[in-house]
């Protein structure tokens, strides 16, 4: 039998017959252990995912057991590969089609800045059109980075209070990049 | 029929067009003409209907841009004659800022996607082209990246090494 590794209680009061801890580290747990990646791959950096994704790195461990292809419950975008200017548009409408609570991770040199494509076809790292979480660097990144990547996602996600999308700093994010949000 | 060579090609021409061709040469085998812009469409007709030369299939079109010469923008036609497996250039060397060439989509339709793409990259305008506009990049750019009239790179950047890449 292999050792079975469970995810930490949050910080909390424990005793006879309950446990109390604050509802936004449950939340936070909760969410962190079930990531559901979007992968927005087009190049090289897609197979590494794919590998990432394989049965010897096994993304799945973490909670993220099924790739989406939609941003339909879609919460995890992980944009690989070289962005050109002409895709832009499409990489920023899946973002917006994405329901909150949503994060980005620009996987490799091209997504997060453009990579050796120095050139006027292609943009200059993703963070031009949509907010980004996390880079993970590499040319390409090996599964261990992506997968170190999607780690550092889930602390990201495990300390981030519940009513992120309503705080002004969030707002102000999203109206610097021109998305529109429209729950109050 | 007799087996074409590049002589006979040229006599052939010769005796419709007389001398409004100039040959450049035949660099690997390749005959390469070059004709006037107003011309161009007649030769790529004649050479495509005539029952000798039968060039009938059109290869490629594409652009040079030589930014030092009068005639700064040359397009590149590159026509197969299928049967007996030869090709030809023809190059036509127009002038700017804005050149100016008539269509090849009156004689191929394969050339509209050519077309485009020459348009999109040189700035190179096909007259009476039934739809011209960008192909490959996209619609908001407003330079023609493929002419030579951007400084090169500063060779003494560093940040895109390879050193910072992990390569």
């Amino acid at each position: 039998m292999s050792k079975v590794t469970l995810a930490e209680a949050p910080p909390g009061v424990e005793g006879a017959g309950f446990f109390a801890t604050r509802l936004d580290k449950a939340i936070g747990l909760a969410r962190a252990n079930s990531l559901w990646p979007l992968p927005f791959a087009t190049s090289c950096c897609g197979i590494e995912f794919m590998a990432t994704m394989g049965s010897t790195y096994d993304l799945a461990r973490f909670g993220a057991e099924r790739p989406s292809f939609s941003p339909r419950q879609a919460d995890m975008l992980l944009v690989m590969g070289t962005i050109a200017k002409k895709m832009a548009p499409v990489l920023k409408q899946v973002y917006v089609q994405m329901a909150e609570p949503r994060w980005v991770i620009a996987v490799g040199a091209c997504a997060s800045s453009g990579g050796i494509f120095d050139t006027y076809s292609v943009l200059q790292g993703i963070d031009e059109i949509i907010p980004v979480d996390v880079y993970v660097p590499g040319c390409p990144p090996r599964p261990e980075a992506i997968l170190d990547g999607v780690l550092m996602l889930q602390e990201i996600v495990k300390n981030e209070s519940l009513n992120r999308r309503n705080t002004p700093e969030y707002k102000a994010l999203l109206e610097k990049y021109g998305i529109i949000t429209d729950n109050g | 029929m007799d087996k074409l060579n590049n002589q006979l090609i040229i006599e052939r021409m010769e005796s419709q067009f007389g001398s409004t061709f100039v040959v450049l040469g035949e660099p690997h085998g390749l005959l390469t003409i070059s004709v006037e812009a107003d011309q161009i469409i007649a030769f790529l007709q004649f050479l495509k209907e005539d029952e000798n030369l039968r060039f009938n299939y059109l290869t490629d079109i594409t652009g040079v841009h030589y930014p030092k010469e009068e005639k700064a923008f040359h397009i590149v036609y590159h026509v197969y004659n299928m049967l007996q497996n030869i090709r030809l250039r023809i190059k036509v060397a127009v002038a700017g800022p804005i050149p100016t060439v008539p269509t090849a989509t009156v004689l191929w339709h394969g050339a509209n996607w050519m077309e485009r793409e020459t348009y999109d990259f040189f700035g190179i305008i096909f007259e009476g082209h039934p739809d011209l506009r960008r192909i490959l990049n996209m619609d908001e750019l407003d330079v023609f990246p493929m002419r030579k009239e951007y400084p090169l790179e500063d060779p003494n950047r560093v940040d895109k090494k390879d050193f910072y890449f992990g390569r």
